[in-house]
């Protein structure tokens, strides 16, 4: 059986070898690559969502007159593996162009090995500010309202409360030393007089969670701004709960409303957490109940964000190919810059400026409902209400 | 801090350590009786977690439903308590249908085995349980808090901070009150002795394996309330229990009790810290928790090389057969393969990927054979060899980026910096041995890994640096697939050629007797430390070379994923021959793409196939082929 498997593959790859003749006549093919094996809680609904989006697109005729097909492959979760496989991707399996990745550091590699092969890159989630200013580049372009638009999103509640001691906490890595850098500067901008008592930082899915939670008690804040998501958060609101840290306590979150990282709260989901996220269930516009329907209907499960995110990725993929009109890659690249099409959060426009769709997220509270968390006095904030200035932007994108 | 809050730290530090301090007194166990290092540990220990749920809160799968205890205490400490047998039978599976095979294969092979373990456990826990994380309830009947000195303390902590010193005190009676007891100390100290006055050895592994796994199991179902089950767990949890298995001491039971208090304890300061000025810096500990179990061992094992209880071995047997002679590789063989592997750019045309693969194939296998120079020829089993791999990236991306070198020099000088930071490492490792040389390796890794993980404004952080392409005339495929395979090949060739020498017979003299390497005159320390920065800068060769092929890097370079790689390839391979690691490298390399793509459990697969190699292959891929090679021979002699 083994030894079976052994020369099947060996035959596989074989066959492998031998160059697909004829590649014009199929399906337009898309090369997509996730860390599938690493986040899987957010790539399965991920995978889900694209696959959902290649079957309307195809159902309603394709693009170019040809059907689209996604080649996926795992990126490991690493940049060095990533980049292979999307040289594999470009150089054996022929992709017209690439999309997907989910942590920064690999979407900054793959974003740069676009650039080199001047190849057009739609990165789905990562959510570094760099990827689209710092270390931008003409191939890239990214979906996910990133750490910076997610953070600035929840300014205006922070504002109004008028705290004065502020708590922080964040995952020890880009992702929490960003938002927690985005977060204090915008603060401090509106309310000068703003104090950060203590700052935790914890090393990624390994939180001390009954050691932070006591040293943010110990710091006496009248507010916590967190960044924590998956097991961390699970841990830190398990700790914070038990410990009553939370009372009387302001708390922002980000991401602690998508589906994905509230879901496993249940019960312990804290009340009156101010977060970003994804309330599925009661979103109510015609766009997104469509998706929703169709959603269901066809896994037999309520979508996560990832599941959006997979869904609008490929909406876009396929919009810029109907755009652009050729497979071209300076031509696709011109088409995805101002590119404006539907998702299930509504129109998104993918701006010219720096490559940042205009996609947007849902920001509320937390609150429990049948022992289970749900986001409630939820709204929707544009994506692009939540950028920098124009100038700003400028002064930190290089110009190639 | 006042000393309120001094003592509720102290509270979470204990807590903290309780689960550790099982999980590592199960791995000591294991290891001092069969000399195993068993990388699936943290893996029985996420079964334990998961288990301990399913059991409390119920199972639906395709084959069966069930209800689960229901969250009542009575339920919650079942639930618990039979998770832990229940991991337990797990670990006898795995020493049963796997380890017991392979007790005689060279030393250290075992960890190939239960690498794969991991693997397949991995696989298998998403298959039943799905990607979401699962929070268990609070513990039935110790839901609330205490208040203690004004600070509210989890009942369950407390719980734990008690049932960490009954573990302890019933292990400790069953060791040294029981038969069984006796016969594991005995086994601890002289294995062969014991197997020698007629004690049943398979037995006494196989229970020493369900203990062992057991405690890992208990120390995960306890953990039920405090950490919610999900995938990381396994290898977020191995790290912690070898550092603190190595600090107490290998095979101590008390030391990994005292180890595990020393590092909860610690890890519960650097939180309650968070960022002091000393002396006009900042200092943020808070951050400092990244690293600091191995900044902990590191001081240990400087000062007591043998950690807080271990004792030096009181004498050492080689366990399997002695390693063959090595014998040069004679031209006929490797002339051909180079001429070859030279034209493959001309055959190929168009496709360009398998020039990408076979490019990655020749650094890991330079990677590998400098890692074996050291794990084999020398006796030295390092778990942080891809420091010096990720060190030399970082080097040359920075002398590129921020020196604004030539792509050229950034190359070559790399290595010099990795053969540096090799000879900095290798002077405080080679004043040790066996497994705690190994783990002081892996904490000078980790200490390298988190410098450049935070460092942000010189490394990039977490997110690494991009931009690091070669020149203009190895921008193609081809180009730089030569540039590699001459490199590599020199490298290789370099360090294959020193294995011959009168250095590489003094390396084999001091790892196969070092009393009389020393007692003619061989400096055996001054060579394992060369031999140490050798292969540290060509390891960062590798390493230099991988990064201007990818163009980006980041700090996985240095991660404890990348030296456990290193080790698998030579492994796989074959740690006593020559050419083990370029092929374990080349094995290797080509599953994990080749499976990666061809189905969804590529890792359970992957798992399967190095299964099924280490049980074909218990010298190695190499080695085995060479077996089979010398029977034929034998044969058309005879």
């Amino acid at each position: 059986m083994k030894r079976r498997t052994v020369l099947g593959l060996a035959a596989g790859t074989a066959a492998g070898l031998v160059l697909p003749a004829g590649a014009q006549q199929g399906p337009i093919k898309i090369g997509e690559l996730n860390s599938y094996k690493v986040f899987p809680a957010f790539l399965e609904p991920y995978k889900k969502g694209w696959e959902l989006a290649v079957e309307e697109v195809n159902a309603a005729g394709g693009v170019l007159g040809r059907k689209i097909e996604i080649v996926s492959r795992d990126d490991g979760g690493t940049p060095g593996d990533a980049v292979r496989v999307a040289e594999e991707l470009l150089s054996r399996e022929q992709v017209a162009f690439l999309i997907g990745t989910f942590p920064s550091n690999v979407g900054l590699a793959v974003a740069d090995f676009a650039k080199q092969r001047k190849t057009l890159f739609i990165a789905a989630e990562p959510l570094t500010d760099k990827i689209v200013w710092d270390q931008g580049n003409r191939y890239t372009f990214r979906l996910r309202a990133s750490t910076y638009m997610q953070t600035a999103m929840l300014i205006p509640d922070a504002v109004k409360l008028k705290k004065k001691r502020w708590a922080i906490v964040y995952p020890n890595y880009e992702y929490g030393q960003s938002a927690t850098a985005a977060f204090k500067k915008l603060l401090q901008a509106q309310q000068p007089d703003v104090a950060f008592v203590i700052e935790q930082a914890a090393p990624l899915g390994k939180i001390e969670a009954g050691a932070v939670a006591q040293a943010i008690a110990d710091a006496k804040p009248d507010a916590i701004f967190s960044s924590l998501f998956g097991p961390d958060l699970a841990k830190f609101v398990r700790e914070g709960n038990q410990r009553e840290l939370f009372k009387g306590v302001e708390v922002f979150n980000l991401l602690a409303g998508e589906p994905e990282y509230l879901d496993p709260l249940k019960d312990e989901t804290p009340n009156g957490w101010y977060v970003t996220g994804y309330p599925w269930a009661e979103i109510k516009t015609p766009a997104h109940a469509k998706f929703l329907a169709a959603y269901q209907a066809k896994f037999k499960d309520y979508p996560r964000l990832g599941s959006i995110v997979g869904y609008s990725t490929v909406m876009a993929a396929a919009a810029a190919i109907r755009k652009a009109g050729a497979l071209d890659q300076e031509k696709l690249v011109e088409a995805m810059s101002g590119l404006a099409h539907g998702t299930p959060f509504g129109d998104i426009t993918w701006r010219p400026l720096d490559h940042q769709s205009t996609m947007g997220a849902y920001v509320g509270q937390l609150a429990q409902k049948d022992g289970k968390g749900v986001m409630v006095n939820w709204r929707y904030v544009d994506g692009k209400d939540a950028l920098p200035s124009d100038d700003d932007i400028r002064r930190m994108r290089p110009t190639n | 801090m006042t000393f309120a809050s001094f003592i509720a730290q102290l509270l979470n530090g204990l807590a903290g350590a309780s689960s550790l301090f099982m999980v590592a007194a199960g791995l000591s166990l294991i290891f001092g009786v069969t000399r195993i290092v068993n990388f699936a540990h943290g893996s029985l220990y996420m079964l334990g977690l998961y288990g301990a749920y399913a059991l409390l809160e119920g199972l639906t799968t395709r084959l069966f439903v069930f209800a689960g205890f229901g969250r009542t205490p009575l339920g919650f400490w079942a639930a618990v308590v039979i998770a832990a047998l229940l991991v337990g039978l797990v670990g006898v599976l795995i020493e049963v249908l796997v380890l017991r095979r392979i007790y005689r294969a060279p030393e250290l092979f075992q960890l190939l085995a239960t690498f794969a373990v991991v693997l397949v456990i991995k696989d298998v826990a998403l298959a039943v349980w799905g990607a979401e994380d699962l929070v268990g309830p609070r513990a039935p009947g110790l839901s609330g808090t205490v208040s203690i000195l004004d600070r509210r303390v989890p009942q369950y902590d407390l719980a734990l901070i008690v049932i960490a010193p009954l573990v302890l005190l019933a292990l400790w009676l069953a060791l040294t009150r029981t038969r069984w007891g006796a016969l594991v100390r005995a086994a601890t100290q002289d294995r062969e002795m014991v197997g020698a006055l007629g004690v049943n050895e398979s037995w006494l592994f196989t229970g020493v394996f369900f203990i062992g796994a057991m405690l890992a199991g208990l120390g995960g179902a306890l953990q039920l309330p405090r950490e919610p089950a999900h995938l990381g767990l396994d290898l977020s949890l191995i790290a912690d229990a070898f550092v603190v298995t190595v600090v107490g001491g290998l095979g101590s039971v008390p030391g990994a009790f005292l180890a595990a208090i020393l590092i909860g304890v610690v890890k519960a300061f650097c939180v309650a810290l968070g960022t002091q000025s000393i002396a006009g810096f900042e200092i943020s500990f808070s951050r400092l928790t990244l690293v600091v179990e191995f900044l902990v061992m590191a001081a240990v094992l400087v000062v007591r090389p043998y950690g807080l209880l271990g004792r030096p071995p009181v004498l050492q047997r080689a366990v399997g057969e002695a390693a063959p002679p090595l014998s040069p590789l004679p031209w006929q063989a490797w002339a051909p393969a180079l001429v070859l592997l030279a034209l493959v750019p001309l055959a190929m045309g168009e496709d360009r990927y398998l020039l990408v693969l076979l490019t990655d194939i020749f650094i890991f296998a330079l990677f590998a054979v400098s890692l074996h120079v050291l794990m084999g020829p020398s006796g030295m089993v390092s778990f942080g060899h891809a420091a010096y791999f990720g060190i030399a990236a970082y080097a040359a991306a920075l002398l590129l980026k921020r020196a604004a070198l030539p792509m050229e020099i950034a190359l070559l000088a790399a290595p010099v910096a990795a053969g540096g930071f090799a000879l900095l490492f290798g002077w405080f490792c080679v004043r040790l041995s066996g497994v705690y040389l190994a783990m002081l390796t892996l904490a000078f890794a980790q200490i390298a890994w988190s410098v450049i993980f935070q460092w942000d404004e010189f490394t990039g952080g977490s997110n690494g640096m991009i931009g690091v392409w070669p020149s203009a005339w190895l921008a193609s495929k081809a180009a730089y697939y030569w540039l590699a395979l001459a490199l590599c090949g020199i490298g290789i060739a370099f360090l294959w050629r020193t294995l011959f020498s009168p250095f590489g017979y003094a390396l084999r003299a001091g790892r196969d007797s070092p009393l009389r390497a020393e007692a003619i005159g061989i400096d055996l320390r001054r060579q394992q430390w060369f031999a140490f920065a050798l292969a540290g800068a060509l390891g960062g060769l590798a390493g230099a070379l991988f990064a201007f092929s990818k163009g980006s890097i980041s700090p996985e370079l240095t991660s404890i994923a990348l030296s456990t790689d290193g080790l698998v390839m030579v492994l796989l391979g074959g740690v006593e021959t020559l050419t083990g690691p370029v092929a374990g490298a080349a094995v290797f390399t080509w599953l994990k793409d080749e499976l990666a793509r061809r189905t969804e459990f590529w890792r359970a697969l992957l798992g399967l196939v190095i299964l099924a190699l280490v049980l074909l292959f218990p010298q190695g891929i190499a080695g085995g082929l060479r077996l089979l090679w010398h029977r034929l021979r034998r044969q058309e002699a005879a």
